[in-house]
């Protein structure tokens, strides 16, 4: 069984001018000690997946179609008081800014423990000490002297760590990384990719890793979801998604990597930008984009269809005789 | 640390300085203090040996360092309406004033945290809007109007509440005479605080209001959501206390300004206290009085702008660090 299940999910934003449908019908699973690397444009919806899964989407954005399930169970709709206990416990969440991820104003110690207390009964002594143990576990030297540290007093990069340490602080069997790198140095960078790695393989805790940066998908992801505006492009074995990507979209991002470690938030080799979600056009959403639209691809949505025999599928038209995703 | 106090303590003591200059000035060239002091039948001569006596020949800058030796042992000089120490007049009126400016204090911060909380945590509560248009009448109408009104409904219209003076005093050792210990003190003390406190209520409740909501959108409130941690300890331990700054800030600010708004309360509720007096000095030209308030308004402002600074510190780590540096 998958750690995280996610099928169908959609979610909307209703507004003055009518309801947004920001993601739509995206499907996605993780296992334990799984990577999964989410990649896509910005305002693809990656962020939006991920807030969704632990119950912080902003109202009045809301799931409005399918089922999340964590370890099997259903926590689609789960009130926010249950939401709480899973947060932070079940599933810690790292976010891109680690500068301003830490309330400047408590040690990382009290952070740390506060967030400890909260989900388990222990006493005071015995958080400061797995605290302790976190700190060392997440590679800060000198863990007990950096305990009543303020998070002004470390680098971009070590605060990268604590943030880390507090989502792991109570076991979670997934971790949820919003571009957890973007903000950091290069070489930071590949110090918290490999962190993140050795967690996921030696705790067997699931990752949904949301990035950017191809290079850091090739290095650290197991597989690779791709989301086109609001919807799944295509999802595979990483290295079958980066050798032979399947889906238009999926292809012209690779070409537009002429090295790994580069930015993808701009598409040079693709004409056209991806289209605004009031804005997008019947059928398949790359549809205007790519060079290969049938007629099909201008009225209908393709389902997910497997491509091969490696669990790669695509939402592509082209693929059509092919197992499909339900 | 400490050298940062002393800096600071220096530094009040500047602006102390100036003030007394401005005093000072007041006190020598606004009229001549000898004319303002004696009688109409005095002879020009006796006027003069009056002048060589109090020192008004000598230089202005031995007269000036003679004004502060005075000030800081609390020596005004005498007031020219009611020919007394002007030190001792202000002693009699300090505390109607001090015990107005507190009950409002406690007045503004609690119902201005508590309204600032409520409006800022519960944006879309039908409460919280009645709050925000109310408070925009706190800011809007002139105090003497409110005062009034409160005069007409309360004291006129209903009779519950008395519309001028202190009530019954009580005199407590050390020259202190409080109205906080009878019944009749504490109803008169009602209408003038709340007047005097609206203002002031209005302007700390929309400050909370909008850091909240500014602090609410931050990076590690989201995170301390994600953490899983309990609405309670997000709104009140990391919401607020990340506010704390700015609201200090205006707080302080804000009850200096009470000692200041508090001649229009005094005037309108006939309160006796140094705004009062001040209100009869200016129309007297009773230049000492005048100049003995001004100092110590500003000696009121630089202690709680001290106070404001060191409880920075308490508050903010970074700050702590800066001045380490
Ligand atoms: N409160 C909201 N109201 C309306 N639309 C919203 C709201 N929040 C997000 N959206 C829309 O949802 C879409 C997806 O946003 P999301 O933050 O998930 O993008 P993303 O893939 O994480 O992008 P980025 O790479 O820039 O972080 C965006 O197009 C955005 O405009
Ligand atoms: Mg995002």
């Amino acid at each position: 069984m998958a750690v995280i299940d996610i099928s169908n999910i959609s979610i909307e934003f209703p507004t003055r001018r009518g309801v947004l449908t920001a993601v739509e019908n995206l499907s996605l699973s993780i296992e334990a000690g799984e990577i999964l690397g989410v990649v896509g444009e910005s305002g693809a919806g990656k962020s939006l997946t991920g807030n969704a899964i632990v119950g912080l989407l902003e109202p009045p954005g809301h799931v409005t179609a399918g089922t999340i399930l964590l370890n099997g169970r259903d926590i689609t709709h789960l009130p926010e008081s249950e939401m709480r206990k899973i947060r932070g416990a079940k599933i810690g969440v790292i976010f891109q800014d680690p500068l301003t991820s830490l309330d400047p104003l408590y040690t990382i110690g009290r952070q740390l423990t506060q967030t400890i207390l909260t989900h388990k009964k222990m006493s005071h002594a015995e958080a400061k000490a797995r605290a302790i143990e976190l700190l060392n576990e997440v590679g800060i030297p000198a863990p007990e002297q950096r305990f009543d540290a303020f998070p002004h007093e470390f680098s971009g990069g070590m605060r990268q760590r604590v943030v880390i340490a507090l989502a792991l602080c109570c076991d979670p069997c997934l971790i949820i990384a919003d571009e957890p790198t973007t903000a950091l140095d290069v070489s930071v960078q590949a110090q918290i990719i490999d962190l993140l790695k050795n967690l996921s393989r030696e705790k067997g805790v699931a990752t949904m890793l949301v990035t950017h940066d191809m290079g850091v998908i090739a290095e650290a992801a197991d597989r690779v979801a791709v989301i086109y505006s609001g919807r799944l492009a295509e999802i595979g074995d990483v290295r079958s998604v980066i050798d032979a990507p399947k889906h238009p979209y999926t292809r012209g991002l690779m070409d537009s990597i002429p090295q790994i470690g580069q930015n993808l938030k701009t598409l040079p080799n693709i004409i056209g930008a991806m289209p605004r979600l009031d804005a997008r056009p019947e059928g398949c959403a790359f549809n205007p984009r790519c060079a290969k639209s049938k007629s099909i691809c201008r009225q209908q949505t393709a389902p997910l269809i497997e491509t091969g025999s490696d669990g790669q599928w695509a939402a592509c038209w082209a693929y059509e005789g092919g197992n499909k995703y339900v | 640390m400490a050298n940062f106090i002393l800096y600071r303590l220096f530094q009040s003591a500047i602006v102390m300085l100036i003030v007394a200059l401005i005093s000072f000035f007041l006190f020598n060239f606004v009229g001549d203090p000898i004319s303002n002091m004696v009688g109409q039948e005095t002879t020009v001569k006796d006027m003069d040996e009056l002048r060589q006596r109090l020192g008004l020949n000598d230089p202005v800058i031995v007269q000036f360092g003679r004004f502060i030796v005075d000030a800081l042992q609390g020596d005004f000089g005498i007031s020219y309406r009611l020919q007394r120490p002007v030190e001792e007049l202000i002693a009699e009126r300090m505390p109607a004033t001090l015990e107005l400016v507190f009950v409002s204090a406690i007045i503004a911060i609690g119902l201005g945290v508590a309204g600032g909380l409520f409006t800022g945590l519960k944006r879309s509560h039908w409460f919280s809007k009645f709050i925000l248009t109310t408070s925009l009448v706190g800011i809007s109408l002139p105090t003497f109007i409110i005062g009034i009104l409160l005069i007409y409904i309360f004291a006129v219209k209903l009779n519950w509440l008395p519309s001028f003076g202190r009530g019954e005093v009580v005199d407590l050792k050390g020259g202190w005479s409080t109205g906080l210990l009878t019944v009749s003190g504490w109803k008169a003390i009602i209408l003038p605080s709340i007047t005097l406190a609206l203002y002031q209520t209005t302007l700390i409740l929309r400050i909370i209001r909008s850091e909240l909501l500014e602090v609410m959108r931050t990076d590690f409130i989201k995170f301390a959501r994600a953490r899983g941690l309990k609405s309670r300890d997000i709104n009140y331990g990391h919401a607020l206390k990340n506010t704390l700054v700015p609201v200090i800030t205006v707080t302080g600010l804000q009850i200096g300004s009470l000692i200041a708004f508090s001649i229009v309360t005094e005037t309108v509720f006939q309160w006796p206290g140094m705004g009062a007096l001040f209100i009869q000095a200016v129309q007297f030209a009773d230049v000492p009085v005048m100049s003995a308030y001004l100092i110590l308004v500003a000696l009121f402002f630089v202690v709680i702008n001290l106070i404001v600074d060191l409880l920075y510190f308490v508050v903010d780590p970074r700050l702590r660090a800066e001045i380490k540096n």
